[in-house]
């Protein structure tokens, strides 16, 4: 195990070496375009000849389409093509795990926004005004949008009472899906199922729906090949994901349908389904004309999936001394329309629920249901965000209950290398949760708030907006700890590909490294060169654009890229310097195992020969493509969810200190702070990032974010309506980066990206609470919870 | 149609445009000027942010008839093809983006902050850039990358209040 380091956050960059190699604070190779304007995003993209897509959408979250009628549309002058799901000429339905999305709407609708016909006109005006005149007549439905309710259960405070759940489903139209509405229910059963303890606490908890937000909205471009195929440059996640399905709407092959990563604003998650491209394909294909397609602001919140909402009883048993004894948990996530990745959100929030506890006795149900709600699927944190927000807050209660500090009730309870997980699986790398803590307790706490003449209204809730000079202001401090799968779990077949090149190029020694992975802002694209750098020992890495023409690299998503396509771009450089050594030993008369690759030559540390590679490869390119994979995992018993379900855990923990102006029920947080492991930080800098862009969203989600959906209606679809953090609403933090190495995880890395956004608002609520004494079960807090007006 | 002609980046354009059309409309469909981005259409992101005559201004809350016989300056027109401009060089060394949609904008905001109040404190970056969101970085080092710009455009090398 190697020794814990400490990044200090603010120390001067350190660049081993031109360019970075592992451990440098490596700079972005794309970061010189992004300051000057000049990296080409998604909706960039221009073509002389395109035409523009548009997508009409229904307005009803639950109709029965009567008819279509695109006379009028196609009449408008500069339309070339109105379609409908007539025109999807393979399958009609797609999805991430379970195919029941329509392309375009079938014979229902069942969420607001839902896409029902395409125009394709010489400018995006025409289109959007084309759209408008299409006819659909709709037998308009009464939504469901209860996810209890959607699966017959009674909601808890009525279950000793009337029913309403069942008169709702007595419906017929409230089965959504021919089987059902039950996408999964995953049962986790462990140790006694009877147990009794000293203390017991319950507590019901309500996490809201929150968007990806990212800046840059869905956007693509589809030309369409001589060879009768597709061309469709996009911002997403995966690329072969994208291109499977797009091959089964399409009925094409895969060597038809080619994909190159455009590039992409932001992720979070919201571009790992399908948006425009299915669509944008059609148009291209039936109008033999390149077409672009860009959602804006109030489409994008309708063209992705959000984060399940989830409604949570949780029940925590423990002895006098602190002990945790037993779990009982009962979550419900809403997930929309269709599964998207529900089944694995599912698997998530039932697994990874109870925290990084050791917790002997455990029952939990956790259940994603199908309504009529926007779509839910993948966002950053994925299932373990919002229980954490539930554990955590039964931790704090817990500790009340026993009269003992909350961390010391956590530290006491806290997973470490050995423990058990609640699934049955002997963690196996490091897991330093009470450390994480102990660190943050050890770190210093802000300044008191001013008073009087000092205050800074700038510093104070409501800020300038002079509501309080101190007066009700009360401080509060929490803690959290996150606890998330890293890489894909329950069996999945992960797995990434790299190809790498080595050649001299110009009398320089030029890697390059070519991989599908997308980078979406993380920083993949630095730690590829910087991996390359460091096994091939040169300074020039080329990043190749990420396409199709090589095998998949899985999704930028459950914080495993930089384990998975860096463990495969550092297997194929391997395989690449194994074939260039091998050169080497004839020309220098050495072993191969004696010899390394360092400065652009072939160096022996023993006779001191450097030959460089210009003699070695002479004209030649020395290629390797590598499918590398994590130790498999597997999937749960169906009745005990017990198993080796996850290869690898993340752990970061928070402390959040907030003022809260207990008259007008205003938050101000004052100071953030967060410890996290991350095995080896590849690159510290981004590593650093990654903790403060997660720590914003996990604030965000505990104050101010919220997709309001009514009877089936997204209430706030802007950045009017729905409010991101601002400079101003997220403080300053403190940061410690441990460094303990996964023995199983190239280079020991441990992922990174959604761990901080998991602890940070539970942190927040946490700190809320102390401040107000108030409960505070449903995220995000509003004014009114903590005013009780 | 309306004639308006306006100077972006240092060169003079001449169109016809629509009275309606909105200033980053203009920029990036007929001039090509797609460094500026579009991130909410409500003016709330300040992704488009532009100087017009000097000044930061969202440019989807300009029409580009408001912008004739203006000086526009955008994203592209700050710097040299040889060196970066000393925000941009800041933005990119203390790693102050990651997707970099903000970028633009935020680059914008800033120069016009550094303008007013070339040594900004901490609590003055933050308010002056209050317009302009970013959903990656949680904003550090987007903070430092100010207060980096400011110490390099005065010359002065010494650390301003860390915020560790």
């Amino acid at each position: 195990m190697s020794t814990p380091t400490r990044t200090p956050a603010g120390a001067p960059s350190s660049v081993g070496g031109p360019g970075g190699r592992i451990g440098d604070d490596a700079q972005r190779p794309d970061g010189v375009l992004k300051v000057r304007g000049e990296f080409a995003y998604a909706s960039d993209l221009w073509m002389d000849d395109m035409l523009w897509g548009v997508t009409l959408r229904s307005p009803h979250p639950y109709a029965r389409i009567r008819s279509v009628d695109v006379g009028p549309a196609l009449a408008v002058p500069g339309v070339h093509a109105v379609l409908t799901s007539d025109d999807v000429p393979g399958e009609k339905v797609y999805g991430l795990e379970l195919a029941d999305q329509p392309v375009l709407a079938l014979d229902v609708v069942r969420y607001q926004g839902e896409p029902v016909a395409l125009v394709a006109a010489d400018h995006p005006d025409t289109a959007r005004r084309a759209a408008a005149r299409i006819v659909v007549d709709y037998d308009v439905w009464e939504p469901v949008t209860d996810a209890r309710a959607a699966l017959g259960h009674p909601t808890w405070n009525q279950v000793h009472d009337a029913p309403a759940a069942v008169t709702e489903l007595s419906r017929e139209s409230a089965h959504l899906h021919p089987h059902g509405n039950l996408v999964r229910h995953l049962k986790v059963r462990k140790g006694d199922p009877e147990p009794t303890a000293d203390v017991v606490v319950v507590g019901e908890y309500e996490v809201g729906m929150q968007d990806q937000a990212f800046l840059g909205p869905e956007s693509g471009l589809a030309v369409p090949g001589e060879d009768g195929g597709v061309d469709l440059y996009v911002a997403t996640q995966w690329l072969h994901v994208d291109q499977r399905q797009i091959c089964s709407a399409l009925a094409m092959p895969p060597e038809k349908v080619r994909l190159t990563l455009a590039g992409v604003g932001g992720a979070f998650g919201g571009r790992e389904d399908l948006s425009m491209h299915v669509h944008a394909c059609l148009l291209a294909l039936h109008t033999g004309k390149p077409v672009k397609m860009s959602y804006n602001r109030e489409e994008s919140f309708f063209g992705h999936v959000h984060r399940h909402p989830a409604t949570m009883r949780y029940e925590h048993g423990a002895t006098r001394d602190g002990d945790l004894v037993y779990v009982k948990a009962e979550i419900f996530l809403d997930g929309g329309a269709y599964a998207s990745s529900t089944p694995a959100v599912v698997g998530n929030a039932g697994t990874m629920g109870l925290g990084p506890y050791v917790v002997p006795n455990v029952h939990v149900d956790c259940y994603g249901a199908y309504t009529n709600n926007p779509p839910c699927g993948a966002m950053r944190g994925f299932g373990s965000v919002q229980t954490a927000f539930a554990y955590e807050a039964q931790m704090d209660a817990l500790a009340a209950e026993l009269g003992m500090d909350p961390v010391e009730l956590r530290c006491r309870n806290a997973m470490e290398l050995g423990s058990e997980t609640p699934t049955g699986q002997v963690v196996d790398s490091p897991a330093p949760v009470a450390e994480l803590l102990r660190r943050l307790v050890a770190m210093p706490l802000p300044p008191e708030p001013a008073t009087g003449d000092d205050v800074d209204l700038r510093h104070m809730p409501g800020g300038v907006s002079n509501t309080t000079h101190g007066e009700g202001v009360r401080r509060g401090v929490g803690y959290a700890v996150a606890y998330k799968n890293v890489a894909f779990s329950e069996g999945f077949d992960d797995y990434s590909t790299a190809r790498v090149r080595l050649e001299v190029v110009g009398g320089e020694a030029v890697a390059t490294v070519h991989t599908a992975a997308a980078e979406v802002g993380q920083g993949l694209v630095t730690v590829e060169q910087q991996i390359a750098r460091t096994e091939l020992g040169v300074d020039a890495v080329v990043v190749h654009p990420k396409d199709t023409a090589v095998g998949s690299a899985g999704s930028s998503s459950a914080s495993r890229q930089t384990y998975v396509t860096g463990g495969a771009v550092k297997a194929a450089c391997e395989a690449v310097r194994g074939r260039v050594l091998e050169r080497a030993r004839g020309l220098v008369g050495r072993p191969a195992g004696d010899l390394r690759l360092d400065g652009g030559k072939v160096v022996s540390d023993l006779e001191g020969v450097a030959l460089p590679l210009a003699d070695v490869l002479g004209d030649d390119a020395v290629e390797e493509t590598v499918e590398w994979r994590h130790r498999p995992t597997q999937a749960l018993d169906p009745d005990t969810g017990q198993g080796f379900a996850h290869v690898q855990y993340a752990f970061s923990a928070h402390r959040a200190v907030v003022d809260v102006d207990t008259e007008l029920g205003l938050v101000k947080v004052v100071e953030m702070a967060c410890t996290q492991d991350v095995g080896k930080a590849i690159n510290p800098q981004a590593v650093v990032g990654q903790i403060q862009g997660g720590t914003a969203q996990g604030l965000g989600l505990a104050v101010m974010e919220e997709i309001l959906v009514r009877d089936g209606r997204v209430q706030n679809p802007s950045f009017t309506d729905y409010l991101i953090p601002t400079v101003l609403d997220m403080p300053p933090m403190r940061i410690e980066v441990l460094e303990y190495a996964d023995p199983h995880a190239p280079y020991g890395l441990r992922g990174v990206g959604e761990a901080p956004n998991i602890s940070s608002g539970p942190a927040v609520l946490a700190a809320i609470r102390q401040a107000t004494g108030l409960p505070l079960r449903r995220v995000p807090v509003r004014p009114e919870h903590l005013t009780g007006t | 149609m309306t004639r308006v002609s306006m100077r972006v980046d240092g060169v003079t354009y001449t169109d016809e445009v629509e009275p309606r059309t909105l200033l980053v409309h203009h920029l990036r469909e007929a001039l090509g000027k797609v460094g500026t981005v579009v991130g909410c259409d409500t003016s709330n992101c300040g992704a488009c942010t532009v100087h017009l005559d000097g000044q930061a201004v969202k440019s989807c809350t300009v029409l580009a008839v408001q912008a004739d016989g203006a000086e526009v300056t955008t994203i592209e027109g700050i710097g040299s093809t040889d060196a970066l401009h000393p925000v941009q060089k800041a933005f990119h060394e203390q790693h102050g983006l990651q997707c970099g949609f903000c970028t633009p904008g935020m680059i914008m905001a800033s120069i016009d902050l550094l303008k007013e109040n070339p040594s900004p404190s901490e609590d003055e970056v933050r308010e002056g850039i209050e317009g302009n969101l970013c959903r990656c970085t949680g904003y550090q080092n987007i903070v430092r990358a100010v207060q980096q710009a400011a110490r390099e455009m005065s010359g002065t090398s010494e650390t301003l209040g860390a915020q560790s």
